[in-house]
Parts: C-alpha cells; structure tokens; sequence
C-alpha cells in the first residue's frame, strides 16, 4: 500500500481505488433502496383501504367495497394442501438421496434432474398443471388441482434444503447408532431427523412462502380471479388466492383499485413476514439444544 | 458404510427378522418412490408439453413456427410466427441483465471485499427479504411507480412497456446475482489477494486485477442463473410490459413475452382441444427448452467451480 502511495508513475491509483469503493457502496445502498422504496410505496397506497372490512369481504366491482376474504381462505386453503403434499414427499425423497441411495449414476441423475427442475419457471408447472390436473385427471379448478400444482414448483426446493440439512448431521453420529447395532430407519428416525428438523422446517416455511406468492402457475391452471364464495369441497370448488387478486386489482385501470392491490399486498406481505419470522425463531430455537 | 450391511446381516440372521425387516425394506420403497416424483414431475412436463405441441405442429409448420414474424392466434386472419414473443422475452432478458448485473456485482464487490461484517450483517438478510417478494408485488410496483415516471421522461412511451418490465425485473433478479457471485468472490483464496498487495497493488487493482477473474466462472453462473430467472418471469411482466406482439427492439413500446401471452390465453376462455388452446403448450415448450438450457450451462459452469475450489 506504501508503495502505491509514494510511486510517481500512477499518481491517480490511489483516487481511483477510493472511487471504485465508493461506486460499489453506491450500487449496494441501490440495492437496499428498492427495497426500503417498495415498502413504502405499498405502505403509503394500501394504508387507508386496509380495515377490518377489506379482510372480511368478498370482491367487489366497487373498489370501495372490494375486500380480500375469499382469497385470503382460498390462500390458507392452496398452502394447507400444498404442505400436505410437498412436506412428505420432499423430506422422504430428501432422505432416500442422502441416507439410502449410493453414490451412482442414477444418484447423480435424480440430483441433476432436481436442480433443473429447481430452474423451471413456474408457468410451466402451471402447463403441466394444466395439461395433467386439470384436463387429464378431470380435477378441473379446483384447490386440489391448485395445491398439487403449487407442490410441484415447490418440491424442488423443499427436496434440496432437506438435504442440506441431512447432510449437516456430522457422519459419527450415524456410525455411533449404526454400532450400538441400530438399523437404517432407526438412526434416521432417532438421531438424523430430530437433529435436522429445524434446518427442514425453515426449509419447508421457505418453500411455503414461495407457493404463496406464486400467481403464475394458479393463473395458467385458470384459477378465478372473481370469488364471491369460500370454497367447501376441496375437490370441486374453485378458488381465488392473494396474489391472483393482487394481479387482477392492479390489472384494472381505475386508481381506486390500484389502493385495495397495495392493501392486499399489505396483506400478503404480512403474512409472508411472518412466516419467515416463524422459521428464523425456530431455527434459533432448536439449534441451541444440540451439542456435539 | 460397511457398519450398515454388519447390522442389516446380524439382525436378518438373528431369527426375529420378519417385523423389522420387512419394515424396513417397506420404507425404503417408499422413499425410494418419494425420489421417483421428481423424475416423474420432469417425464410429466416433457410429455404434456409434446403430446400437445405435436398436435399444434400438425396444423402449422415448425418453420412457420419458429421464422413468422407475425403473431396473433386470437385474431382472425391467424399468424402463428413465435419471433414475435420471442423479441419481447430477449428484450426485457436482455434489459433486466443491463439493470441488474452492474448493480448486482457491485454489490457482490462490495460485500464480499469492503463491507465490515456488521454492514453485511445487515445487508444480506434484506437482500434475502427482496428476494423473496412475490413477483406480482413487483408487477404491481411497475404499473403505480415506474410507468409513470417513464412516461413523463419519455413522452412518446406506451403506458405500459418493456423499459418498465425491465426495470423492475432487473431489481427481482438482483438478488440472485448478488448472493452467488458474493459467495464465489469470497471463495478466493486470501493468498491471492495478499500477494497482488505485497507487489504494490491497490485494492481497486486487486479486485478487478485479481479477484473478480478468479471468481469470473462462478460469478458468469450466477448472471446466467438470473438472465433464465428474467426469461421466465410472468406476472411482473405481464403487468408491466403489455400485451402487444411486436418485432421491435425499442423499450419505449408495448410488447409481449412468450409467459404473458400464456397468462392471456389462460384467462380467456379458450377451450381445450382447440388450435389457440395448444399455442400455448407450444410457446410453453420453446420457453422450457430455452431456460433448460440456460440452467444447464450454469450449473455445468458451477459444478466445475466447485471442484476447483474444494
């Protein structure tokens, strides 16, 4: 650094590293600023219609009257189901790569097969969704067929955090089980999965709130975007969710509706927080009590 | 683990198999079956997507297909030519790049070379906040704040254009840049970055001299990660862009993506079976294909980038 500084051949060295730091710094305080501007933006737009009777009424050709019920449940009503599907099947196929399968080509090839599936955009899904739920299996639009769909996009991602979690588990802990003569399913049960859990939770809630704020995929399945109705039959009924509604409120041209999109996404956002609040509090929770 | 196949012997061995072992056997099944989804799930999405597009390509040429430059399935007379929605997608792709990879890497820089840790400390986790909001919040942020203030700069703009999309596309793939590149620039070893200073480098000649062509792999992943993410992005740009097919490299114009114009038939009522009912399972191929490969490459390009390191 000496040196730079006393060399006469580049007398602007020095200046023109300060100015490279500065425009990095500038790029980051960018980067935040999007962030800290959205918020506000929502916040400032959606404050005023956001009241106890926006949450509890339906959707309305009024702005003033429209209200975010029926996509709220119908977002419950997608998520519940997708946690049911995704959770099992992602967190066994998580523990059959890491636990059961050795290492071979065909290990390999689910792996990469996982992380492409990871990469397809989730319009695609909601093709498939389309082509298999929907018209194939006569689910029509449903919150089955929404649910199955959104566990698509999603079982990629919870398979991949699983793991990461399984593979965190130090491999002594599964030899001291294997020799004090436990088998497969007992140490996995015993030892790996209490010891891993809060890493699969926080994956899971990750994913959850990724299948929340998903449109695209219920859009392409033809999910309604006008509900007066909550659905009853989890197999028949057609369904509405947040961020669809979002969509169709701000899809309107009047400004009136453009202020009940900003308190929907209020809505989401909230909801959204917390449950990502729910996965770092769980997180810090449970990795305390394990101790190597 | 050779402890595993002692155990798994011992105990068939032991006489009072039947219970455990059939149990076990019986789990492995099922989760060898949980594995088997994820194949399933990509079979799935190729067959529906062919079966359906060959029917398409029955009653229009794949040459019509792929070097029409007119599109309009759902206006009569019927022009099947893709480059349209092709041009909409490369130019809010290519947009969305130009936002976010100078600001993305700068960010990275910054983070992983002059940041304190309590800086990034709190940095990281709002990056992680942004990356996690929906995408439709960012399609709603293009129509209330950014097309207007387009629209005052630019008097001669459409309400809704690709400048607009790739604005706000360019914020959502931002954090997919910043989080990869910063790991990989982080990846380098401290050995480098310590001999360019002991031969009188400064630390702007160490980073772009030194640093960033170590990590220059990893941190072309990272950008071609985020470019399929933009390729694949809907609701922003369906709310944002338009919904007009256009062969046009002008940002200033309306256009439309091959996603939005999925999302416009999917809310019509197109009924299935019919030719403007399987466009969009043909529009829906070329868009897997394209960002397969995209997702391809880049985790070719990481893997590699992860031998090197370890």
């Amino acid at each position: 650094m000496n040196l730079a500084q006393h060399s006469n051949g580049r007398p602007y060295a020095k200046f023109a590293s300060k100015c490279f730091a500065l425009l990095c710094g500038f790029c980051t305080l960018l980067s935040v600023s999007v962030l800290l501007l959205l918020l506000w933006n929502v916040f400032s737009y959606g404050w005023g219609s956001l009241s106890w009777n926006f949450l509890t009424s339906w959707p309305s050709r009024f702005a003033e009257k429209s209200g975010i019920w029926s996509a709220l449940i119908g977002s419950l009503y997608l998520i519940g189901v997708t946690a049911v599907l995704s959770v099992p099947v992602g967190v066994g196929a998580a523990i059959y790569l890491e636990e059961y399968a050795p290492p071979s080509r065909w290990r390999t090839l689910v792996q990469i097969n996982i992380a492409n599936l990871a990469g397809v955009p989730s319009i695609v899904y909601g093709i498939l969704g389309l082509g298999l739920f929907v018209r194939m299996m006569h689910l029509n639009r449903s919150v089955i067929a929404g649910g199955l769909t959104l566990t698509l996009v999603v079982l990629p991602i919870v398979i991949l955090s699983a793991q990461e979690s399984l593979r965190a588990v130090p491999s002594t802990i599964r030899q001291a089980s294997y020799a004090l003569g436990a088998t497969r399913w007992q140490t996995i049960w015993h030892q790996l999965l209490p010891v891993a859990l809060p890493g699969i939770m926080t994956g899971v809630i990750l994913s959850l709130s990724r299948a929340l704020g998903e449109a695209a995929p219920l859009v392409a399945i033809g999910a309604a975007t006008y509900v007066r109705f909550t659905p009853q039959n989890l197999l028949t009924d057609e369904f509405s969710a947040l961020p669809i509604q979002i969509f169709n409120w701000t899809d309107q041209p009047q400004k009136g509706f453009h202020e009940v999109a900003a308190a929907g996404i209020i809505v989401l956002l909230v909801v959204l927080i917390s449950m990502n609040a729910l996965a770092v509090l769980l997180r810090q929770r449970f990795s305390k009590k394990v101790k190597w | 683990m050779p402890s595993l196949a002692t155990t798994e012997t011992l105990i068939a061995s032991s006489g009072r198999k039947s219970f455990r072992v059939v149990f076990e056997g019986f789990l492995h099944l099922m989760l060898l079956a949980c594995a088997v989804v994820s194949i399933i799930t990509t079979v799935g999405i190729v067959l529906v997507l062919l079966i359906e597009s060959l029917q398409f390509f029955r009653d229009v040429s794949v040459w019509e297909f792929l070097t029409g430059t007119k599109w309009s399935p759902l206006l009569k007379p019927q022009h099947f030519g893709i480059l349209p929605l092709f041009c909409g997608t490369f130019l809010v792709a290519a947009g969305s790049a130009l936002v976010a990879i100078p600001i993305g890497l700068g960010t990275a820089i910054f983070l992983s070379e002059y940041a304190s840790p309590i800086v990034r400390d709190i940095v990281k986790p709002l990056l992680e906040v942004l990356a996690g909001i929906p995408s439709v919040v960012f399609g709603y942020l293009a129509v209330v704040f950014v097309s207007p203030i387009i629209k005052s700069l630019f008097a001669s703009a459409d309400l809704f254009n690709a400048a607009n999309a790739c604005i706000v596309v360019g914020f959502m793939i931002l954090p997919t840049i910043v989080s990869l590149s910063e790991d990989v620039l982080r990846s380098v070893p401290r050995s480098l970055r310590e001999a360019a200073y002991a031969l009188g480098a400064t630390k702007l000649d160490v980073t772009i001299g030194v640093v960033v062509p170590a990590a220059m792999s990893g941190i072309m992943a990272s950008f071609l990660l985020a470019i399929a993410r933009a390729v694949g992005e809907t609701m922003a740009v369906t709310l944002a862009a338009g919904a007009t097919p256009r062969l046009t490299l002008n940002p200033l114009e309306s256009i439309q993506t091959m996603t939005a114009y999925i999302v416009q038939v999917s809310q019509g009522d197109t009924p299935a079976g019919t030719l403007e009912y399987r466009t969009i399972f043909a529009v829906g191929l070329t868009l897997f294909i394209f960002t397969l490969l995209l997702n391809v490459i880049a985790q070719w390009i990481l893997s590699r980038v992860r031998e090197k390191y370890e």
